[in-house]
């Protein structure tokens, strides 16, 4: 991979993902793309790059999914699902009670861990959401991880990083080596393709949202923009969920920390001018110049 | 510092699980069947029993109900490590007292995530 290769692929990456990849991560553009260039037939990366010059949309889709996937377990990090668990239902089970509903969003549901995670909880929450309507949303930038997550066929390592034996022996069927979340479990998780760099104000309005380890990837004003836009859709009494290494502090304002409860947050409620406010919230990428091909 | 029993008859097993479980700072007792790892119980128990199923002279199951019911049996954490992946097998060693149940072939990560599960391990010591 020439210098020249890396600048285009760094660029496109930018304009079409948010993804910010520094000089030093050469080796994650080899290591991912490497095997997409041997399932196209291509010798080698600037191969792939020629390709993607030349305008193979097929190509550059691939190229976008390959590096564009985070690895991710069930339970990861443990302690936001202990959160999750002890605080957070509780205190939305009491705020909705009249309602009787639960709207929860996992902005980087990847291979669908975390979601059906999240299921989990809230099915050994038992009686106390009995007649309960509860809707998990995850969404990802990979259709490839969605048709994994909405399958919920997970290996017997995947099964083994995270997840309790007792929830596995509960919400799982084996099947040979693999092992299937069950029905009642995938039914709680709806699956949609999303690129958070575009409009996804029509979900509406969530009491949790998860956005773990995906923000990562973007530079910081992107960061800003989509938590600009993740403030507007969090209930004010909801939460919002980071990734153990990250932070919104010094980033902005619209959601301040849980100081007892580490990587969760709440939506403040901020007075901004009108004009300001919706200057903020507009997404960075016009969803008509960037649809996937 | 924390002890682990390893309970399995391969020593390539042992050995391998010695050296996460090391990374992992716990201090290692090797034995290769149930009637040896009992023996190595009637010292102060282990806070951790890494156990496989099949083994020659005393399987997993009975050791593990030998060490239930040994006085302060409870208080060891134990872990099955073991070829046996059928459901029916890992239901049956939870209702015999298992804390947890690995499927082979493990992988630190899997050890590290199973042994923080039972509270052997601060989340922080992990390897993520």
């Amino acid at each position: 991979m020439t210098t020249c290769d890396f600048e285009y692929l760094r660029k496109l990456l930018k304009d079409q993902s948010g993804l910010d990849l520094s000089a030093d991560k050469q080796y994650l553009i080899e290591s991912r793309l490497l095997p997409v260039a041997r399932d196209a037939s291509l010798p080698g990366i600037s191969e792939l790059v020629q390709k993607m010059k030349g305008g193979s949309t097929a190509i550059i889709a691939r190229v976008v999914e390959a590096m564009t996937t985070n690895e991710t377990f069930f339970f990861r990090d443990k302690m936001p699902f202990d959160h999750f668990r002890n605080s957070i239902l509780p205190e939305v089970i009491q705020a909705r009670g009249g309602r009787k509903s639960i709207r929860i969003w996992c902005a980087a549901g990847s291979t669908g861990q975390e979601p059906y995670s999240l299921a989990m909880c809230v099915k050994e929450m038992g009686s106390s959401l009995a007649g309960w309507r509860v809707e998990i949303l995850a969404t990802d930038i990979s259709q490839e991880v969605l048709e994994k997550a909405k399958a919920g066929i997970y290996t017997q390592f995947e099964v083994q990083r995270g997840l309790p034996i007792q929830l596995l022996v509960k919400y799982f069927k084996q099947q040979g080596e693999l092992w299937q979340i069950n029905a009642d479990i995938r039914a709680i998780v709806q699956h949609r393709q999303l690129n958070l760099l575009h409009d996804f104000a029509s979900f509406g309005v969530f009491d949790v949202i998860f956005c773990r380890n995906v923000l990562i990837y973007f530079d910081q004003q992107t960061k800003v923009n989509i938590f600009n836009r993740l403030a507007k859709m969090t209930a004010p009494d909801g939460y919002f969920v980071l990734g153990a290494a990250e932070s919104v502090v010094g980033l902005t304002e619209v959601f301040h920390p849980c100081l007892d409860r580490r990587g969760l947050y709440r939506p403040k409620a901020v007075a901004a001018s009108p004009a300001k406010a919706a200057a903020a919230a507009m997404p960075i990428a016009k969803t008509a110049a960037m649809a996937r091909p | 510092m924390r002890t682990c029993l390893v309970v399995d008859d391969s020593s390539v097993v042992r050995k391998v699980a010695r050296r996460i479980l090391e990374d992992l700072h716990f201090q290692i007792v090797e034995a290769e069947d149930g009637e040896e790892a009992l023996e190595a119980c009637s010292m102060p128990l282990p806070d951790a029993i890494l156990l496989d199923w099949d083994k020659p002279i005393m399987d997993g199951f009975e050791f593990l109900g030998k060490l239930r019911n040994m006085p302060r049996g409870g208080a060891p954490k134990v872990v099955f490590c073991t070829t046996e992946n059928g459901i029916a097998h890992v239901a049956r060693a939870l209702y015999a007292g298992a804390n947890e149940y690995i499927m082979k072939p493990f992988d630190k990560d899997v050890i590290a995530t199973k042994f923080a599960e039972v509270g052997l391990i601060n989340i922080s010591q992990s390897p993520f």
